[in-house]
């Protein structure tokens, strides 16, 4: 199960526990269960606990402040209001990391799933060196975030690169793909699908879990292969779909290391591979203009969280749960 | 007949895939002036300089950005190990008091990007005199900062038969001993998932690592490689592709040995 469908299924689950538990020890010894628990609990809890309000809840609440302020390490944070958020209205570099980041997104992010789901349903069902073709086709996205790939994407798509070569032989003249601001983004768009190995694992694991004999029923009633996929396959597989799209959109939209190594830390050429997590890193870490860069966090957060809810609402209309 | 195009396609993709970095790894072994006119696989002879070249061209020699990097992954090993399987055990076993409400806070914390909190930290770790250190690297994971983790190993823990530790307790066990001698033993599995991920994620990060680390006695793998793609620019891309194939190979060895792990890893939990 994964953790979209543990959000959504949360409130019947633990239910089931607690009834099991009641019918065993009898109302009154549950509440003295329950305050050993408690103190259990406690225990095992208190490293997350100490993490989670001083690492991740206590800096959220503070960079919310600190988007209000004028902060920049140096100095004492002055309130500034909503300045920040004004300045970002108008600030042409971060609408255009903005439009940048969008079309990174919306565009990798479909072509990767889409390869993920056509080779997950192409190494389905009893073909041999399974593991093999699976492995192969995962490793990239094991590498795909590291440095190392990101500066063998930058000569692989470069002047001389490797790309050029291929080019070359059918007499085509490249160009440099990284250094040129039409076909930059379009380079990271490559890597990001070339990544579509670990939703292709979750599509195969979702395909293991169709029954054999729907196939087989759909077979004896005579419907071709394509009916068979658009009937049972497609429909079936719908919760893993959006399972990967919500996962997908919310870690592409942080894209960073890749846009950081091959533009230099630049995001150039003329800014066509500034992603918006890159842009705040220069806001905040490069000029130290962390006030600004919070503000930054935050617009990030809402569009993280509005995405994801757009995501969900429209899930009603194509995800299909079965029953 | 028909599975032996599928074959054949298989195969012939699976090799664009990988075409990059076989090309890579050929382009280390041979010297700079061809690696750009030659675009095939086999080099015309085996040639390691680029090798030493590239090990000595930084500040340190790259022994030292990779036991660098060694530290920070074994510290964030241990404390994802250690602190995430407790958070779990108390998730999965314990009946404590709002553990749905915390238990939907720790799925959400999932979620959260780093970037919405690494001004603060950064202002916390400062304070603390820990910038170019690496405990801001290390502390957080034996805090659970990883709550993905938590959640596989639950996912993990409700496998196992709740008689197993009801028997222990009727025999007297208390949850610590419940929880390091049956628990523990039985959840390899899932240990190995979460050591194997952790690694690979902490061996890549460069976001943090470029954050928190300043000086280059301090820098790990991918600050160091990232720095030397500024030094050389394109003048030496031999060495450059040599250092990259080195801070890839471990994460290849921990993925020849833990596919198992991997794929069982994403296939429940659905990560990357």
């Amino acid at each position: 199960m994964s953790a979209l469908q543990e959000l959504s299924g949360l409130r019947r689950e633990p239910d089931r526990g607690r009834r099991g538990r009641q019918a065993r020890h009898g109302r009154q010894s549950r509440s003295a269960a329950q305050k050993g628990d408690n103190r259990a609990a406690a225990f095992f809890l208190a490293p997350w606990f100490i993490g989670l309000f001083v690492i991740t809840a206590g800096p959220l609440v503070a960079s919310l402040y600190l988007s209000f302020t004028d902060y920049n390490l140096l100095q004492d944070p002055n309130w500034t209001g909503w300045e920040n958020y004004a300045r970002m209205l108008t600030d042409e570099r971060l609408l255009n990391s903005l439009g940048v980041t969008f079309s990174y997104v919306l565009i990798s992010v479909p072509l990767q799933l889409a390869a993920a789901l056509l080779l997950a349903i192409v190494l389905d069902r009893g073909l041999r060196a399974l593991a093999i073709y699976r492995s192969v086709f995962y490793l990239p996205s094991l590498l795909g975030g590291s440095v190392a790939i990101a500066i063998l994407w930058r000569q692989v798509f470069g002047t001389n690169g490797l790309v050029n070569a291929f080019l070359g032989i059918f007499g085509v003249e490249g160009q440099g793909w990284v250094s040129h601001p039409d076909y930059a983004l379009g380079t990271l768009m490559v890597l990001n699908v070339w990544t579509f190995g670990a939703p292709m694992v979750i599509f195969l694991a979702g395909l293991r879990q169709i029954p054999e004999t729907y196939y087989e029923a759909a077979a004896i009633d005579g419907a071709s292969r394509a009916r068979r996929f658009r009937s049972i396959t497609l429909p079936l597989l719908t919760p893993i779909i959006f399972f990967n799209l919500v996962l997908q959109l919310i870690g592409a939209f942080q894209s960073f290391t890749q846009a950081f190594v091959v533009s230099g830390g630049t995001g150039g050429p003329a800014d066509s591979t500034m992603f918006y997590t890159l842009y705040l890193y220069q806001r905040g870490f490069g000029a130290f203009d962390m006030g600004y860069a919070s503000a930054m966090a935050w617009l990030l957060l809402v569009i993280i969280a509005g995405m994801t809810a757009v995501n969900f609402l429209a899930s009603k209309y194509w995800v299909f749960y079965g029953d | 007949m028909r599975s032996v195009v599928r074959h054949l396609l298989l195969i012939a993709f699976g090799l664009v895939m990988l075409y990059p970095l076989l090309w890579m790894v050929s382009s280390s072994l041979k010297p700079n002036d061809l690696i750009f006119r030659d675009p095939s696989l086999l080099p015309a002879a085996w040639d390691l300089t680029n090798y030493t070249i590239g090990w000595n061209a930084l500040a340190h020699p790259f022994t030292h950005y990779l036991a660098n990097s060694a530290v920070v992954v074994a510290g964030a090993v241990l404390g994802n190990l250690v602190s995430c399987s407790m958070a779990a055990y108390a998730f999965a076993r314990l009946n404590f008091t709002g553990r749905r409400l915390w238990f939907a806070i720790m799925l959400m914390s999932i979620m959260l990007p780093i970037h919405v909190v690494i001004v603060p930290q950064y202002v916390l770790f400062s304070e603390l005199d820990w910038i170019n250190t690496f405990l801001p690297l290390i502390v957080p994971k034996f805090l659970a900062t990883d709550a993905f983790f938590i959640f596989l190993m639950v996912q993990f823990f409700r496998g196992i038969p709740k008689e197993l530790d009801e028997a222990a307790r009727l025999d007297g066990c208390g949850h610590i001993r419940i929880y390091a001698r049956i628990m523990m033993p039985l959840s390899l599995p899932a240990l190995a998932t979460t050591a194997i991920f952790t690694f690979i994620w902490t061996w890549n990060d460069f976001f943090g690592q470029l954050i928190f680390l300043t000086s280059p006695d301090m820098y790990t793998v991918p600050v160091a490689l990232r720095t030397f793609v500024d030094s050389t620019g394109s003048s030496n891309w031999g060495a450059l592709f040599a250092m990259s194939i080195v801070s890839l190979i471990p994460v290849f060895v921990v993925f020849l040995f833990g596919q198992k792990y991997l794929v069982k890893g994403i296939a429940t939990t659905g990560i990357k």
